[in-house]
């Protein structure tokens, strides 16, 4: 029997769009192998690892040489989570023997991160003490950094020297006029310096660390932080010069900023951007490098999975408590880690493989997936599984489908309405606040939904659909994409009738 | 002469290893300096170096009591502006 045969230039819903893969939503799929053998358990880097595997941070570095208007060095708060802030501060010591203690409770830990609350290279007898310590005490986990980039070309060679894999810094312009904006001043050379003077030296510094780093072997993320009519369009130029200095990833992220915070930009009423503008904008970017879409913007104190902080199980007086055998946690962690590894490696060669002939033929009658327009769905998800109940759910991952495939955009942060008995009387306000968070989705996934809730969502726009329980999110992504497509709801005609 | 650390100090740090007389001590609840060793960096640079690098307004004083980084100096943010916020934080 003769199968047809498909057009190359059909789109195929198993395979990768130019910037990620899209069945498998890996925001790594075009690196290369080499690169992607590096980040693969590394869940700041790789979309996929971030299921799987573990991060901390050790908040040993309080110093900082600059200042961001979106920074307040006096916030310390138990109950806030963003970058910056902290509980605890740690001499090298103690957070050497956090790590182990953590590294041997959650075997899934793969990452140990400095990462503030000020800058780990405007500390750097703290810092490096920490990482020379760590790389012959557990020489299993990576040591990754982040900095402003200020006195990063002075430390290069010490970051080598320690084996440091993977270096974050932030830039957030490559303008000095832009940076007069978001940087008020910086301490270089013994001197406090403002303004753009101040701006043009920290992106010099910034762009010959990225170099140097590059040249090196070591791989460099960019950080920036979105902050609406200040560097919203300046940062494509930014991912642009990054991405061609040798930058494997660009992580734009939404500027925080509230009153309450006491910063610059919450004090004088500084928005942030909306999650349509922050997603426009990673899209723009994206023809130029690889964009990473799953941040969660953590605390400088954060232990455990992206999205989730375990901090408190790990205090001092907690870890002093805990009798550690880290042999034993070490093979532990290994046994884990190749078999995560192996798990994700089989994904994604599934993922990559040539679809059967068969499959091809299935397809050819979804020719008019060509016209299916693009379409947000934000899913309850657990360990990349559609597992979590409408109402328990902490943040939703959004997930954009066309016939390109099912591709992780973000996320939103959502608030449990239902969370007990104290709380039931508030419920409505915060069912409508986590409404008014999936702004631009159509549909929402998730195992299970209440009357209420799936009311008011139908009400505002969004079709609840608890069908695809327990299944992987990506399939049933596309699965009511198809099902929407197949409905005659995904044809341009409709889409402009919902514009109207 | 002398400067001084106040109780707003935030214990960062970034201050006590560019003092050249090492004057700045760790300490609880905040960091303090030395009057005996204080030279305010004459002689050494040109700016007093816990100074020049302090990022919280009003936590350095000098001999007079005057504050060496003063409201808005280092933040950018007008105090009349953070007072109007404050009082509209406190009163939600």
């Amino acid at each position: 029997m003769d199968l047809p045969v498909i057009a190359p230039e059909a789109p195929n819903a198993g395979g990768c769009s130019s910037g990620s893969c899209g069945s498998t939503a890996d925001q790594l799929g075009g690196l290369s192998d080499a690169i992607r053998a590096r980040v693969q358990d590394h869940p700041c880097y790789s979309e996929n690892a971030h299921h799987y595997f573990a991060r901390m941070h050790v908040a040993v570095a309080p110093a900082c040489n600059i200042q961001c208007h979106y920074c307040n060095r006096k916030y310390d708060c138990a109950n806030e989570s963003r970058p910056g802030v902290v509980s605890e501060l740690l001499t090298p010591d103690q957070a050497v023997k956090k790590t182990l203690a953590v590294a041997a409770t959650i075997p899934q830990m793969t990452v140990l991160g400095i990462a503030g609350p000020g800058d780990p290279l405007a500390n750097p007898a703290r810092t490096f003490e920490t990482f020379r310590q760590l790389a012959q005490k557990a020489p299993d986990i990576k040591l990754c950094v982040s900095t402003n980039g200020l006195t990063l070309p002075d430390h290069v060679e010490e970051l080598a020297k320690h084996n440091i894999d993977h270096v974050t810094i932030t830039i957030n312009c490559v303008d000095p006029d832009v940076g007069a904006k978001i940087y008020p001043w910086i301490f270089w050379k013994n001197k406090r310096i403002h303004g753009r003077e101040a701006a043009a030296i920290l992106i010099a510094q910034q762009q010959k660390g990225l170099e140097m780093l590059v040249a090196r072997g070591i791989l460099v993320k960019v950080n920036s932080v979105l902050i609406p009519g200040v560097n919203d369009e300046h940062l494509k130029e930014v991912s642009q010069i990054v991405k061609a200095k040798g930058a494997f990833l660009h992580n734009v992220m939404p500027l925080i900023a509230e009153a309450e915070h006491g910063t610059f930009y919450g004090v004088m009423g500084q928005r942030s951007p909306r999650p349509d503008e922050l997603k426009a904008l990673q899209d723009a970017c994206e023809g130029d490098m690889n964009m990473m879409r799953h941040c969660r913007q953590c605390r400088a104190d954060a232990v455990g999975l992206l999205g989730e902080d375990r901090g408190d199980e790990f205090t001092l007086d907690k870890i002093d408590a805990m009798d550690i055998d880290y042999e034993a946690a070490m093979a532990v962690r290994a046994e884990l880690r190749a078999r995560v590894t192996a798990e994700l490696e089989a994904k994604r060669q599934k993922a990559h493989a040539p679809a059967p002939q068969v499959i091809q033929f299935m397809q050819r009658p979804q020719k008019s997936a060509l016209v299916g327009r693009r379409v947000l769905m934000a899913v309850a998800a657990k360990s990349g599984v559609v597992a979590v109940h409408f109402g328990h759910a902490k943040e939703f991952l959004v997930y954009e489908a066309s016939a390109a495939g099912a591709k992780f955009v973000g996320h939103r942060k959502a608030e449990q309405y239902c969370a007990g008995d104290e709380t039931c009387g508030d419920g409505e306000s915060v069912l409508d606040r986590t409404i008014k968070a999936l702004a631009g989705c159509e549909v929402v996934l998730c195992s299970k939904i209440g009357i209420e809730p799936w009311g008011k969502l139908e009400a505002a726009g969004i079709q609840p659909n608890g069908e695809h329980a327990m299944e992987p999110v990506a399939d049933a992504v596309m699965a009511v994409w198809n099902e929407m497509l197949a409905a005659g709801k995904l044809d341009a005609k409709v889409a402009a009738a919902k514009c109207a | 002469m002398a400067l001084e650390i106040i109780e707003s100090c935030v214990n960062c740090f970034a201050c006590e290893p560019l003092c050249p007389n090492k004057a700045i001590l760790e300490a609880k609840p905040h960091f303090l300096i030395d009057a005996d060793k204080c030279t305010e960096c004459l002689g050494d640079f040109a700016d007093a170096q816990c100074v020049a690098i302090c990022p919280i307004e009003g936590a350095i004083l000098d001999e007079l009591g005057a504050e060496m980084n003063p409201p808005g100096s280092l933040t950018g943010i007008p105090p009349e502006r953070w007072a109007a916020v404050q009082a509209e934080i406190r009163a939600r």
